[in-house]
Formats: structure tokens, C-alpha cells, sequence
């Protein structure tokens, strides 16, 4: 007994050095984001005199209002879409089993561990020759084709283990196969779904490279991206820095803590099925 | 960004029967023809579903890197006409010692963005197991949680101040009269790239833990007692018992994190641009550079495919290993 005793308290005490080497980074940022302007602040020291209004600073010279609707559109463009799609391809191959639906997962598991930078250059002619540069079209297009193979494997993981009797019983009832996907299967569906979204969220929320090449006005672009350029810009100024990329973070913490339970999942299954 | 390889690819069931698209009346019509015709007609109309999702798959992922593989046989600027180069570019990214070192990079990356959070995550995974129900368990989860959720980018502003001459890291190193060795961490040659790899480590030591954590969660505790039994001490335990029952969870954090150090882009981007000197440079950062500020578009994505290979080579012995056996 006296040692698992020792064990729990070891245990403890790590977990607890564990999540303080996490954060401290977090906090490193607020002690220099509370300093007054101009100053160069050193390393972690509580600011005798916080200046909160750095942060008001900050919203105004990045221009939040405006990225965050941004970041909001490029969401709204990339996710519902993908996730229908994906759901569809998932239901097709996954519970329909249409005939040379093999090769079709073949060829999506190529690009499964391919790195965006593979196809970044390509893309960004494309994307040249369909005039849609520096436009949100830009973002929202691609990542939806480069969401597809994770999120088809994803869905077709669901529906590989829905029971086909019940399918059955809905044909005898009459209904066709679309009205099977919509009325049966897709609130079925509702928790893989679901953790999809969030992963999509974020992915598209936090993705930078795509932003940075195909946008070159930030305020355009996902948040990951108007990060990048306000860095570029306020780079000299580390209290506005600070103030500013912990305010750009704010949204997701936000989301995350109230969604956690259901993002920790996400992530969690995210990576073991990936 | 876990976005990772998965190696399943599932044979087609035998079970091919009873599907059926007919409506009602048919179904009482019910006769054998009926019941094949309708099998095969919603296995060609099951398609409508998967093509939307193939086009944009086609038309954004496979189209490109068709493009990517025909543009490495060219030497082009990206605007004005292309010259054949044959496999020229190719020759370039495998022998230019510039470009060698930037692919060097990558794998030392991997030491601290896979090696470092692996092996730091089973010490800990181990030793916290037991501690991880109760509020302190869920506060972790949440904390430990917190690099995976925030853009890549704002860890690089992060780390760059922490690192910084002023930053945490020196003003540690100096309260405890180390003071001799601080420096600028990210802008020195000797110590940028582990100092990048340190802020990939840190990233990427949560997920690991917690991945691991619920791997231990589900080892049979019978498997602990019986090495209790047998008389082994907690080190014993670990190598004996919870190590070989690791082997997916272990197998799943190298995956991700192996891609990770790879196709790392936004970390080095942000805080240390390639620098000092190209110290820090890696393949993705050296493709972006390459395309869209030297336009060699053509050496750009020879050395894109190579990273694809890489990756490749790197992570299906990682997810034949782990599945062995299971």
C-alpha cells in the first residue's frame, strides 16, 4: 500500500510540473503583454502597473473585427460543405459498398500522409488561372479537396459498423436511397459527424500556409494567417506582439473550453484513426 | 495538425445480397431478378455519393500533384515559358549540399518532435497513470490539450519571446547562476534548430502523454499484479508489461509526429524564418522559398516530391511495426 501511496503522490507531482511547463509559455506572453509600451520586457515579471490596455491597443491595430469575420467566412465556406461531401463518399463506400469502391479508397489513401507543401505550388497556379488569388475562394476551394481523404476515411469508419438490417427494413418501407442517407443514417451518424466538425474547425481556423500564399491582404485570410503578417509588422514591438497573439488565440481557447469534452474526443480519435 | 497516414484498407465483405432499391411495389412483386437488379443498381447510383467528394479530391489534391511531377522535369520562373530539364532538378535536390542540409534538418527535427515527446511522454504517461481520474486528471487533460488547439503560429510568437535574450529561458538561467550560457537561443547557429525543436517537442508532448495515458488505461491489470507477483519493481513493470502493450498507441504518437517534424512549415516560419543563416531551414519553409521567392519553380517541386517520399518511407515501417502482431 505505502507504494502506490508514493506512486499517486510522484504521479501527482509531475502531472502538476507537466501542465505548469505548458502553460508558462501562456503566461510568459500575458506578463509581457501587461507592460507598458515601449518597454522591453524581461522574461516573467508581473507588471507592477498592468496595462490592460494593450490589449485594446491591439484589437484595433490588428484589426480583429475584421479577421474574425474573416476567419468566420472561410469556416462557413470550408466546413458544411466538406462534411456533407465527405459524409456522402463515407455512406457510399462505407454502407453502400458501390462496386470498385476500393479503388476509390486508394487513391484517397494517397493523399493521407501527403504534406500540403507537396501540392501547395501547383495549386496556387490553379487557383492563378481561375482568377481567384487573393479572394477567400482561394482558401476555402483547396482545403476542401485536401480535407476529402481523412474525413472520407473518417465517415467511412462510421458507417462500416452500422448494422445493414436496418437499411433493410427502410427499403421495405419504400424509401430510396437518398431518403435512407438523410432520414436514417445521417442522425445516426450525429457523433462522428459531430468530432468532425470540430477537427475541421480547427484545422481550417488554424491553417497557415495556404493563407499566406494564396492571400496577400490579412484581412482576408484565416486567423492562423493575419497572425503570421501582424507578427511581420508589430514583430519589434513585443508588448503589441503579445497582446495581439494572445488576443488571436482568444476565440479558439474560447471554443475549446466550452466544447472540450467533445474536442479532447475529437482530437483523441482524430489521431488514432488518422 | 494531426493529419496522419492510416494504413487500413479493408477487404470488401462477402456479404453482397439483400440490398434493395425497389420501391413498395415492387417489393411485393417479389420475385429473385428483382432483388439483383436492385443490388447492382444501388451499387452503380451509390457513386452520386462518393463523386463530390471525389471531383473536389481530383481537382485539388491529385490534379496537383500530377502538376507537381510534371513541373520537376522543367526548369521554369513560374511566368514566362519553361525549358525540359529531364531529371535535372532531381540531380539538384540529392546532390546539392545545400539542399542535403536542409533535409538533414528535418531529421534532426524529428529527434525532438517525435524522439523527445514519445519517449518523455511514456516516462510520464507511466508515472501519472494512476492520477489521471478526479479533477486534477480532467484539468490536465485540458491543459495538456491547450498547444494542440492553438494555431502553430501563435507557439512560434510564444517561444520566440521564451527563448528570446530576454525572455524566460535566460532570466531562469541567470536567477540560478547559469547565467554564462544564456543567449539568444533562436538566432545562434549551434542551438536554433534544437531550440525549434524544443518549441515541436513542447507542441507535441501533450497529445503523446494523453494518447499514451489511455493506452496504459486499457492494459489488463491482472498483466501488473502477475509482475508484482513475479517480485518486479516499478522499472521492470514498465519494460515488461506496459511497454509491449504500448505498441499501437506508441506506433499512432511516432506516426504524428514524424509528419509533423517532416512538413514542419509554420513553427520555423514564424519564429526563426530558415535563420540564422539557413540553420533552421527545412524542406517545407526551402519549397515555399523556392516557388514563390526564387521562382525555381521546378527545383521547388522536385524537392516536394522528395518530401512526399520521404514521409512515405519514414511512416509505413512505423504503422507495419505497430500493427505486428495485433
Amino acid at each position: 500500500m505505502n507504494i502506490s501511496r508514493r506512486e499517486a503522490i510522484t504521479g501527482r507531482a509531475f502531472l502538476i510540473l507537466l501542465m505548469v511547463v505548458t502553460l508558462l509559455p501562456f503566461v510568459s506572453m500575458l506578463s509581457a503583454a501587461l507592460q507598458p509600451r515601449g518597454t522591453v520586457p524581461s522574461g516573467l515579471e508581473w507588471p507592477s502597473d498592468p496595462h490592460w490596455g494593450n490589449f485594446v491597443d491591439a484589437f484595433d491595430v490588428a484589426n480583429m473585427g475584421a479577421l474574425l469575420r474573416s476567419s468566420l467566412l472561410i469556416v462557413l465556406g470550408v466546413v458544411p460543405a466538406a462534411v456533407v461531401i465527405a459524409t456522402m463518399a463515407g455512406f457510399g463506400l462505407g454502407h453502400l459498398r458501390v462496386r470498385g469502391g476500393g479503388i476509390a479508397l486508394a487513391v484517397l489513401l494517397l493523399g493521407l500522409t501527403m504534406p500540403f507543401e507537396a501540392v501547395i505550388t501547383p495549386i496556387y497556379y490553379q487557383i492563378m488561372d481561375l482568377g481567384l488569388l487573393n479572394t477567400r475562394w482561394a482558401i476555402i476551394l483547396p482545403l476542401i479537396g485536401l480535407y476529402m481523404p481523412f474525413s472520407v476515411y473518417w465517415m467511412r469508419a462510421h458507417f462500416l459498423n452500422v448494422p445493414k438490417e436496418l437499411s433493410e427494413a427502410a427499403r421495405v418501407d419504400g424509401a430510396s436511397t437518398w431518403q435512407l442517407f438523410w432520414r436514417v443514417h445521417i442522425p445516426l451518424a450525429r457523433p462522428a459527424i459531430s468530432s468532425l466538425t470540430i477537427l475541421m474547425f480547427l484545422w481550417t481556423w488554424n491553417q497557415f500556409l495556404l493563407s499566406i500564399v494564396m492571400v496577400d491582404d490579412p484581412a482576408k485570410r484565416t486567423m492562423a494567417g493575419a497572425l503570421g503578417a501582424f507578427q511581420g509588422q508589430w514583430g519589434t514591438d513585443l508588448v503589441l506582439l503579445c497582446a495581439g497573439s494572445l488576443l488571436i488565440l482568444t476565440p479558439t481557447l474560447v471554443v475549446f473550453l466550452v466544447f472540450q469534452r467533445q474536442f479532447i474526443a475529437a482530437l483523441l480519435q482524430g489521431s488514432v484513426k488518422g | 495538425m494531426t493529419q496522419a497516414a492510416q494504413g487500413t484498407t479493408r477487404g470488401r465483405p462477402a456479404k453482397t445480397s439483400s440490398r434493395r432499391t425497389a420501391g413498395p411495389a415492387q417489393v411485393w412483386a417479389g420475385r429473385v431478378p428483382r432483388v439483383l437488379r436492385g443490388t447492382s443498381r444501388a451499387r452503380w447510383s451509390g457513386w452520386l455519393f462518393v463523386l463530390p467528394a471525389l471531383a473536389m479530391y481530383g481537382f485539388f489534391v491529385l490534379k496537383p500533384l500530377l502538376t507537381t511531377f510534371q513541373y520537376t522535369l522543367y526548369r521554369w520562373d513560374g511566368i514566362g515559358p519553361s525549358q525540359w530539364a529531364g531529371l535535372d532538378n532531381y540531380r539538384t535536390v540529392l546532390t546539392d549540399p545545400d539542399l542535403l542540409e536542409i533535409i538533414l534538418h528535418a531529421f534532426v527535427l524529428i529527434v525532438f518532435f517525435s524522439f523527445v515527446p514519445v519517449a518523455l511522454g511514456l516516462l510520464v504517461a507511466s508515472l501519472i497513470h494512476r492520477v489521471t481520474r478526479g479533477p486534477l486528471g480532467t484539468a490536465a487533460r485540458t491543459v495538456l490539450f491547450l498547444p494542440q488547439v492553438i494555431p502553430l503560429v501563435a507557439a512560434g510568437i510564444a517561444w520566440s519571446w521564451v527563448l528570446s535574450t530576454t525572455g524566460m529561458v535566460n532570466q531562469v538561467l541567470n536567477a540560478v547562476g547559469l547565467g554564462r550560457y544564456s543567449r539568444a537561443w533562436l538566432g545562434e547557429f549551434d542551438t536554433a534548430l534544437p531550440a525549434v525543436g524544443v518549441i515541436g517537442a513542447w507542441v507535441l508532448l501533450g497529445l503523446c502523454t494523453i494518447l499514451l495515458v489511455t493506452g496504459i488505461s486499457k492494459i489488463d491489470p491482472a498483466l501488473y499484479e502477475a509482475a508484482r507477483i513475479d517480485g518486479a519493481g516499478s522499472v521492470r513493470e514498465f519494460f515488461a508489461v506496459t511497454l509491449p502493450s504500448l505498441r499501437r498507441e506508441i506506433g499512432i504518437c511516432l506516426t504524428v509526429t514524424v509528419i509533423a517534424a517532416l512538413a514542419s512549415f509554420d513553427i520555423v516560419y514564424i519564429s526563426t524564418s530558415g535563420g540564422p543563416g539557413t540553420a533552421t531551414t527545412v524542406p517545407g519553409l526551402e519549397i515555399y522559398r523556392l516557388a514563390f521567392a526564387q521562382r525555381q519553380v521546378g527545383l521547388a517541386s522536385a524537392l516536394a516530391v522528395v518530401l512526399m517520399l520521404l514521409v512515405l518511407v519514414c511512416v509505413l515501417p512505423i504503422q507495419r511495426l505497430s500493427r505486428e502482431g495485433k
